[in-house]
């Protein structure tokens, strides 16, 4: 399955998994410090600090890898519960339908139509601070996303033959949700994985930016950017740096994103020979 | 010889090929049709016919230099009135195709634009290409919609495509492609999607508009009995190689080739009628039944008994309500009134309050086989699934149960791994019936189980139904639209019309004069295997 993979996916895997290997092994990658002041202010890049330091004189290198693993690991964190939660309860509506398709339909209609951010700020500024309030809001508010698309595949299966056939053999919800829809709603919706991350990764940025996220000193990209941008007044381009990283992030996992939501066409016989 | 002036399409040593792009390989060049030589002479018909897969199509789209998905011609010559088209320009072709070569296709419901009227969509290329002015072109298709016996042909051109019947609009197809007065017209099973009565009414007004145009046709259909009746020759196809080219007559009554013989005894199954016992095993009883916010009643009053280990068929076209009643039996819709007794005791209307031994015992095989296995679940899943949910069997019983259902299909272990995008029709079919069997039930209910596959393949499936009812003693209410299916395989025969049963008794009886109108409409509207059937069934009707 892996033979004829397209150029731009290549691209996106190796940068990708060049990103993953920063996040996992950063304590060992890092010449210094997460928080160690080693040169003076906004240092521009040299043989010493690659990419110079910081508005507090930190490596700038050092805390870019730091920060990869603090970003992905929270925006990883996030999808998970937003996948979890929106998959299982999408397919469960389309499924019972019913009484409990209307409620949950309609509730995440009222939660989509708050702007996210504001709501995340609202909810962000009144419950404590920490690690696990931060990645649940998140998850929490996008897997109403995720609901949606899955609610739609599912109710596209469950009329399905296969599944009356379940039916009348007598199975239960749990067959049917996990076993006969499940699998068959795989591939949108890992296709749509990349896409969520990609805007958990950018959500956590903003929300850090804004100084709801992650908490000095430690680093992630969205926050470093706040830190720095003082700097582009002067010509320092030390913020453009993790903003930079957010944008390449992004445009590798939606090539990866973007090339299997092309394999899944090719398997429904999508392409065309003319 | 062939006399040169006379000849509108000459074929020589076609060959079709496509690439194939396998998601898991390479992409590679397949040949689809291979070494295909015919001539056609003005006015004359040739049938195609052969099974999925036989090149039948691809070589009727051929006939107008067009391709679908890629196919291209690479290698031989088509010749129409005896210049190559094969290499043919695009202006080139927009002559061609629509002015000496029109298509008329399966589905006319796909073919027409929905939001333009009839006769727009029918005169549109005769007027384009400048044949004749509008006022001309409406009145040729006036004039054609009155040989192909539409009702009201002054007004029925004002209509939208979803305002006339399936079987009018196909006719309207026809007309359509008549209009610039073509020399040739590839017709691609055009009464495969159409119910046994209107189809042939359709099929009588193509021969009438064929004799009276003297329009030259390649008639493209799966179905033998239906070619004989408007071909003047027929070729046989199978895997996109001739395998016998001849006159009509000829092949009918004397097919020289092995599978050509196959083709022509088709439905040759002998099958001895049981008696129906005194205790049936189901009894239906007075069910009416709508489908829910509506008030109409698809079923009305429909009451039949079925006996263990015999074989009841259904009969009727769409919408007759067959296939509502099996609804109504395996629970999924509830009736409105009457009861359905199982085994002498009375079965829940609902599917959930039923338990899971009134699950068991009755069983369900669709149509598509194709639509009723998961996807994304093994044959040894599909079929092992109901070993575990209903006989609670797992690990190695489970497997050597499954190799014994595979066996009984006349399917190995080898697929047992496999999915069921891997299979050909008939084997996804088989799959189905083992899925069933694996209940051990007492009745299967079968659905149009035959009405999707190739007549061999079709075949092949009602011999194993009837040694497996043989085998297993099982019950089979069989809904069908198709009368030479039931002739082989029925104990008990009900005739439906627009939800009421017209006509019911044991096969004999049934099929036995005097019969009332519709049954005896829906007898003579069943294609024979001889040549002259159509004009003697039109003379009789």
């Amino acid at each position: 399955m892996f033979r004829n993979i397209p150029l731009s996916a290549i691209v996106g895997l190796v940068l990708t998994s060049l990103f993953l290997l920063a996040a996992i092994f950063a304590p060992w990658i890092a010449p210094h410090g997460l928080g160690e002041t080693v040169g003076s202010v906004w240092e521009p890049s040299s043989a010493q600090y690659w990419l110079g330091t910081d508005n507090l004189g930190r490596d700038l290198l050092s805390r870019m890898i730091y920060g990869a693993r603090t970003t992905i690991f929270i925006a990883l964190m996030a999808t998970a519960l937003s996948f979890s939660l929106g998959t299982l309860l999408g397919l469960t509506a389309a499924v019972v339908g019913g009484w409990f398709d209307l409620l949950m339909s309609r509730f995440v209609d009222l939660l989509m139509s708050i702007p996210t951010l504001i709501f995340a700020l609202v909810v962000l500024s009144v419950l404590p601070g920490n690690l696990v309030t931060l990645i649940l809001v998140m998850g929490i508010l996008d897997s109403t996303r995720v609901y949606r698309l899955a609610r739609a595949v599912a109710v596209d299966i469950n009329v399905m033959e296969y599944v009356e056939a379940a039916r009348l053999r007598g199975e239960g919800r749990v067959w049917i949700v996990f076993r006969e829809i499940l699998p068959n709603a795989l591939t949108p919706l890992i296709a749509e994985l990349g896409l969520r991350f990609i805007f958990q990764v950018l959500f956590l940025s903003a929300l850090s930016f804004l100084g709801l996220g992650i908490q000095p000193p430690d680093a992630d990209w969205g926050g470093m950017v706040k830190e720095n941008k003082d700097g582009i007044i002067f010509g320092i381009p030390a913020a453009l740096i993790p903003a930079g990283a957010i944008a390449l992030l992004a445009i590798s996992v939606n090539l990866i994103a973007d090339w299997i939501l092309n394999r899944t066409t090719d398997l429904k016989g999508g392409r065309s020979g003319q | 010889m062939v006399n040169s002036d006379t000849v509108l399409l000459d074929v020589r040593h076609l060959q079709l090929s496509a690439m194939a792009y396998p998601p898991d390989a390479k992409p590679h060049k397949i040949t689809i049709v291979d070494d295909v030589s015919f001539t056609l002479e003005k006015g004359q018909v040739l049938g195609l016919i052969g099974e999925s897969g036989a090149g039948k199509s691809t070589i009727g789209l051929a006939a107008m230099a067009y391709g679908r998905g890629g196919v291209h011609i690479s290698s031989g010559e088509v010749l129409l009135n005896g210049v190559d088209i094969s290499d043919a320009s695009r202006k080139e072709l927009r002559r061609i195709r629509g002015l000496q070569v029109c298509y008329v296709s399966q589905s006319a419901a796909a073919g027409f634009n929905p939001a333009h009227r009839l006769i727009d969509q029918v005169v549109e290329s005769t007027v384009l290409n400048r044949i004749a002015s509008r006022k001309d072109a409406q009145a040729r298709a006036i004039a054609l919609f009155d040989t192909l016996g539409l009702p009201n042909p002054e007004t029925i051109g004002n209509r939208y495509p979803h305002q006339v019947s399936g079987g009018q609009l196909q006719r309207v197809m026809t007309a359509m492609a008549l209009c610039s007065e073509p020399d040739l017209i590839v017709f691609d099973e055009p009464t495969t999607a159409l119910d046994v009565t209107t189809q042939i009414d359709v099929l009588a007004a193509i021969k009438r508009a064929i004799k009276k145009t003297g329009v030259a046709a390649l008639y493209i259909s799966h179905d033998l009995a239906v070619v004989a009746q408007v071909s003047d020759k027929i070729m046989v196809l199978r895997n996109g190689k001739t395998v016998e080219f001849d006159e009509t007559r000829s092949i009918i009554e004397a097919p020289k080739e092995q599978y050509t013989r196959e083709l022509v005894n088709v439905r040759g199954i002998e099958h001895e009628q049981k008696v129906p016992s005194d205790n049936p095993l189901l009894t239906i009883d007075g069910i009416s039944a709508a489908y829910p916010g509506t008030d109409i009643h698809v079923l009305k009053h429909v009451s039949m008994q079925l006996s263990a280990g015999q074989t009841l068929a259904i009969v009727g076209e769409s919408g007759s309500g067959k296939s509502t009643l099996a609804r109504v039996i395996t629970g999924l819709l509830p009736p409105k009134s009457g009861t359905i007794n199982f085994d002498n005791q009375q079965l829940p209307p609902y599917l959930k309050k039923r338990s899971r031994e009134e699950l068991q015992q009755l069983q369900m095989i669709y149509q598509m086989a194709d639509v009723a296995m998961n996807p994304r679940h093994t044959v040894g899943t599909i079929i092992g699934r109901p070993l575990t949910y209903y006989f609670k069997l797992r690990g190695k019983a489970r497997r050597d149960r499954v190799a014994e259902l595979l066996d009984s299909i006349e399917m190995g272990t080898g697929f047992t791994d496999r999915y069921p995008a891997e299979l050909s029709g008939g084997q996804k079919q088989r799959v189905c019936i083992a899925r069933a069997l694996a209940a051990k039930p007492r009745l299967i209910i079968c659905d149009e189980v035959t009405s999707a596959l190739d007549p061999l393949v079709a075949d092949g499936i009602l011999k194993l139904l009837l040694d497996l009812q043989a085998r297993e003693n099982v019950a089979y209410l069989f809904i069908t639209h198709d009368l030479a299916t039931v002739k082989a395989i029925a104990d008990s025969i009900a005739i439906m019309h627009q939800g009421k049963v017209v006509r019911y008794g044991t096969k004999s009886d049934v099929l036995k004069p005097p019969f009332d109108d519709y049954t005896e409409l829906l007898l003579s509207s069943v294609p024979q295997m001889q040549a002259g059937w159509l004009d003697e069934a039109i003379a009789r009707q």
